[in-house]
């Protein structure tokens, strides 16, 4: 299919209606409620983030064994990497999140000694809830991502890597990881986006991101429509820009083959 | 109470409960999913075509729907679109409606899973050899029966493994009608949870549910993956 340039007429009549509704949008719909609230939209948007990166962190370091035990390991770990990929493929990421902070929540003040201890201040908040549901989340469904590529890097460039005497530890460091994420690059930029999707979930546990605070602005003002167009443009805006960041990625690991 | 006592089938025992609550999100998904990939068949038909302006929109369309958490479209179709569509009535001087929880989530997965299931069949439309339809074109055949003689049974076998995803994703996408108050097996099972304070037990339990028709899923669509690649050839 040819390639149709971005000037073509009916894109820029696109774009001019875009312009306009736009333009539009902003002069005759209310937005007086975002000054009084924009302490808490940034707070709510660096919260968003901190969530979605340090789960991607997380849950990446998490589905890279994952990974490996499923493509090379022995058959015990390679079944019990499948069965834990399979439980958090197939149950609702919300019902996860739902049976870590209220069922476990709920069982946790019963272990003796739990309140005096150290961990007891991190257990009574919900962020740490969000974060473990979420990092799990992310490693199971990476762990997939991550079987595929360890076993779609040609045997060939193992072997001669074992050919040259190197140490398995730093086979995987320096050749079978960085090949295996050189090609599922795409497939991951999806799944970070899925997760982008997944941490408004994070707020029906009372953790404060940018959905929950549109959500009780919506709940104050009775304004209806604004605060949801507001949070729907700032998902596109961070989907678009972990996209661009990709997108940067893969031609610097292309060019350099 | 003991565990069978609390999962039992008739009150006092929440299972019936559960059930119910696994019936409406199957319902729920099952509409969503089948409209979805009607939308879907539409929208990879005109991505394909020839009309410049209709191809950019869907495009749009597929961008957008993908990009936005399915939690945010719920809120907008199940508070936005109501208010919206209630301002036009009146304005043309017609009674109110109200859009329910079914419908709502019937409306939102369907919009979801059609943006997806609109690259899924694109691609494998896309994978048919292109002779085939303009053989029975010129056969003269009409382009209903080309889809359904011809593109349908060829494109089947590398559109099923997407479509089976997007099975499973319609029914995951239906917890997510819990927040919105609709009472499907998640909220089911936490209003369970929260009656008995027996949080874990009832959680679990809808997990396994779930759990169980992922499995059972994934069964039925190796049978129909085997059924429809039956014939092709293995390199």
């Amino acid at each position: 299919m040819p390639k149709v340039s971005l000037f073509a007429p009916h894109r820029l009549v696109l774009m001019a209606l875009a312009l306009i509704l736009c333009l539009s949008a902003a002069i005759n719909m209310d937005w007086s409620w975002m000054e009084r609230y924009s302490q808490d939209i940034i707070g709510g948007l660096w919260r968003t983030l901190a969530l979605l990166t340090g789960t991607a962190i997380i849950g990446f370091l998490l589905s890279i064994p994952l990974g490996l035990a499923q493509a090379a390991g022995p058959a015990p770990l390679a079944w019990l990497a499948r069965g834990f990929c399979t439980l958090i493929r197939g149950t609702p990421i919300l019902l996860q999140l739902w049976l870590l902070y209220y069922g476990l929540g709920s069982v946790l003040p019963y272990i003796p000694g739990i309140r005096q201890s150290w961990l007891w201040p991190l257990l009574s908040e919900a962020w740490p809830y969000a974060m473990v549901s979420l990092s799990l989340c992310f490693a199971g469904y990476g762990g997939e991502v991550m079987r595929g590529a360890f076993k779609g890097v040609p045997n060939g460039e193992l072997e001669a890597a074992q050919a040259m005497g190197m140490h398995p530890f730093t086979i995987l460091r320096r050749i079978w990881l960085p090949r295996a994420i050189q090609r599922v690059l795409p497939t991951l930029n999806g799944e970070l986006i899925m997760q982008l999707k997944a941490t408004p979930l994070a707020a029906t546990i009372a953790f404060i991101d940018i959905y929950a605070v549109i959500a009780r602005i919506r709940q104050e003002t009775y304004i209806i429509y604004e605060p949801l167009l507001l949070l729907a443009l700032a998902y596109l805006i961070m989907a678009g820009l972990i996209t661009l960041g990709f997108r940067y990625l893969e031609n610097r690991t292309q060019a350099r083959r | 109470m003991s565990v069978q006592q609390l999962l039992a089938l008739e009150p006092p025992g929440w299972g019936g409960y559960l059930l119910e609550g696994l019936l409406t999100s199957l319902q729920v998904a099952l509409a969503g999913y089948l409209l979805g990939l009607l939308i879907g068949t539409v929208g990879a038909t005109i991505k394909r075509g020839d009309n410049l302006l209709a191809r950019d929109l869907v495009s749009i369309y597929t961008t957008t729907v993908r990009a936005i958490p399915e939690l945010v479209l719920i809120l907008l179709v199940y508070f936005a679109l109501p208010e919206a569509i209630n301002q036009l009535l009146q304005a043309l001087g017609l009674t109110k409606i109200e859009i329910g929880g079914f419908a709502a989530g019937v409306m939102v997965i369907a919009l979801v899973q059609g943006a997806y299931a609109t690259e899924v069949i694109r691609g494998a439309i896309n994978a048919i050899p292109p002779g085939h339809i303009e053989v029975a074109h010129s056969f003269g055949m009409h382009p209903f029966k080309i889809f359904y003689r011809i593109t349908l049974p060829e494109m089947l076998p590398s559109a099923l493994p997407g479509l089976s995803n997007l099975w499973l994703v319609a029914t995951k996408d239906t917890a997510l009608l819990a927040v919105v108050g609709f009472t499907e097996l998640t909220l089911a099972a936490r209003q369970a949870a929260g009656s008995t304070k027996h949080y874990f037990l009832f959680l679990l339990a809808a997990g396994v549910l779930y759990l169980l028709v992922t499995l059972i899923s994934n069964q039925v669509f190796r049978y129909l993956e085997n059924r429809t690649s039956k014939g092709a050839r293995h390199a």
